[in-house]
């Protein structure tokens, strides 16, 4: 009997979704879709508060006050951009302090580019340009999914993300107009940054467990492959326009696809990246951990200013 | 109170006002032990690029709503009364309103 009650009930719940319905906090839903919202919002979050150090290493060294400026701003933002999409997560009964404990602890995965390192002020343009424009791609999908806490949160953060793609371009396109060594610090953090970007979208199709479900509940609008292509049509004649090119010999147009082909993407170093094997995996855990840690007077301070003032709550 | 845990703070929803004179509206929510902090997250937070000339913050805990099971008997009662919209009058032709 009891079974037969949550077939009817994922049965209307897929006959809501299939008729393009927005699924809220309190409906009904499979105990398996929470739990993957909450599996891939809960990373989706921890890869905004991650995305943070790579950028914060060079906010003390950008080259002018504007420059400057625009940087801590953006940094700014991946703080605001972590917790909409914390708070959508609870939204699902998630605990906002599991969430985190799970991250302190390193059992939760994040966005695996975030492990690489930022060696040179370029490293700030390509971030801006590549690793925000994907995210662009992935997020104005997800700002049409299912499940109306994330793709509410989804349409502000993309919002925010246009600036961040800009400001990244037009690093790069200061630093095309510059000198040699200029133009050469340029091509060389396009080249480092140019693969981890396209393993962003995640493993291919074939190789991506989860996608077919997703796709199903519509939390996924479009695959991983579908995803990828659209991003690299957009981005290719982008870098034209400013002189770059991208480390890939096999890229090139194919007129009757009407696509762009690309060479193959090494997935053995996405997966090592992933389970924690990638170049700075441990110092971004560290630097994470270091921040929780250092914060946690102002936290006690505030709690205790809270207790002291009744009016206050 | 353990010194090395998290401890969560109340839940609070925000909620902003776009420009003066219009509807407040529904931003999202966050967490802040008090008010005067729910007050300033909730600037940093939302309204970081002028979305807001003014600020509510309501621990969400004091929200009731209506649920989504019983939202059609809920909300039936103004189902069939179209005579409640203009549309619903037949005026003479060539009189204007």
């Amino acid at each position: 009997m009891k079974n037969t009650d949550t077939a009817g009930l994922e049965k209307e719940f897929q006959d809501r979704i299939d008729r393009g319905e927005i699924i809220e906090p309190k409906d009904w839903m499979p105990e398996r879709y929470r739990k993957q919202l909450i599996r891939m919002m809960s990373q989706h979050a921890h890869s905004e508060v991650v995305g943070m150090l790579p950028e914060g290493n060079w906010i003390t060294r950008a080259p002018s006050l504007r420059r400057k400026a625009v940087l801590l701003a953006k940094v700014q933002d991946e703080a605001g951009h972590g917790l909409y999409i914390y708070s959508a997560a609870e939204t699902l009964g998630a605990d906002r302090k599991d969430l985190l404990a799970e991250f302190l602890s390193g059992r939760a995965k994040y966005s695996s580019i975030f492990n690489y390192p930022t060696l040179t002020w370029a490293d700030m343009g390509a971030i801006g340009w590549l690793v925000d424009g994907a995210a662009i791609i992935n997020q104005t999908a997800l700002a049409k999914c299912s499940y109306g806490p994330y793709a509410r949160a989804m349409i502000r953060i993309c919002k925010e993300e246009n600036f961040h793609h800009k400001q990244g371009y037009e690093i790069l396109s200061t630093l095309m107009k510059g000198s040699l060594p200029q133009r050469a610090m340029a091509q060389d953090a396009v080249n480092r940054w140019w693969w981890p970007s396209l393993m962003m979208f995640g493993p291919q199709d074939a190789n991506s467990p989860n996608s077919e479900e997703l796709l199903r509940w519509k939390v996924k609008k479009y695959s991983n492959d579908e995803l990828r292509q659209r991003f690299i049509d957009r981005t290719v004649p982008q870098a034209e326009h400013i002189g770059l090119s991208f480390p890939d010999p096999l890229l090139k147009w194919n007129e009757k696809r009407r696509h762009y082909d690309f060479g193959k993407i090494n997935w053995e170093e996405f997966f090592n990246v992933i389970n924690g094997r990638g170049p700075c995996n441990r110092e971004r855990m560290k630097a994470r951990k270091k921040a929780d840690e250092d914060g946690l007077w102002v936290r006690l301070a505030a709690e205790a200013y809270a207790a002291k003032h009744p009016n206050l709550n | 109170m353990s010194t090395t845990e998290n401890t969560q703070w109340k839940l609070w929803e925000v909620f902003t006002q776009p420009k003066q004179g219009e509807p407040y509206e529904h931003a999202g929510s966050l967490r802040a032990p008090d008010k005067e902090i729910a007050l300033q997250n909730a600037r940093d937070v939302y309204a970081r690029r002028n979305e807001a000339v003014s600020i509510w913050v309501v621990p969400s805990e004091c929200i009731a709503a209506t649920s989504p099971a019983d939202s059609g008997s809920f909300f039936d009662p103004a189902n069939d009364k179209v005579y409640r919209h203009p549309t619903f009058y037949k005026t003479p032709e060539g009189v204007k309103f």
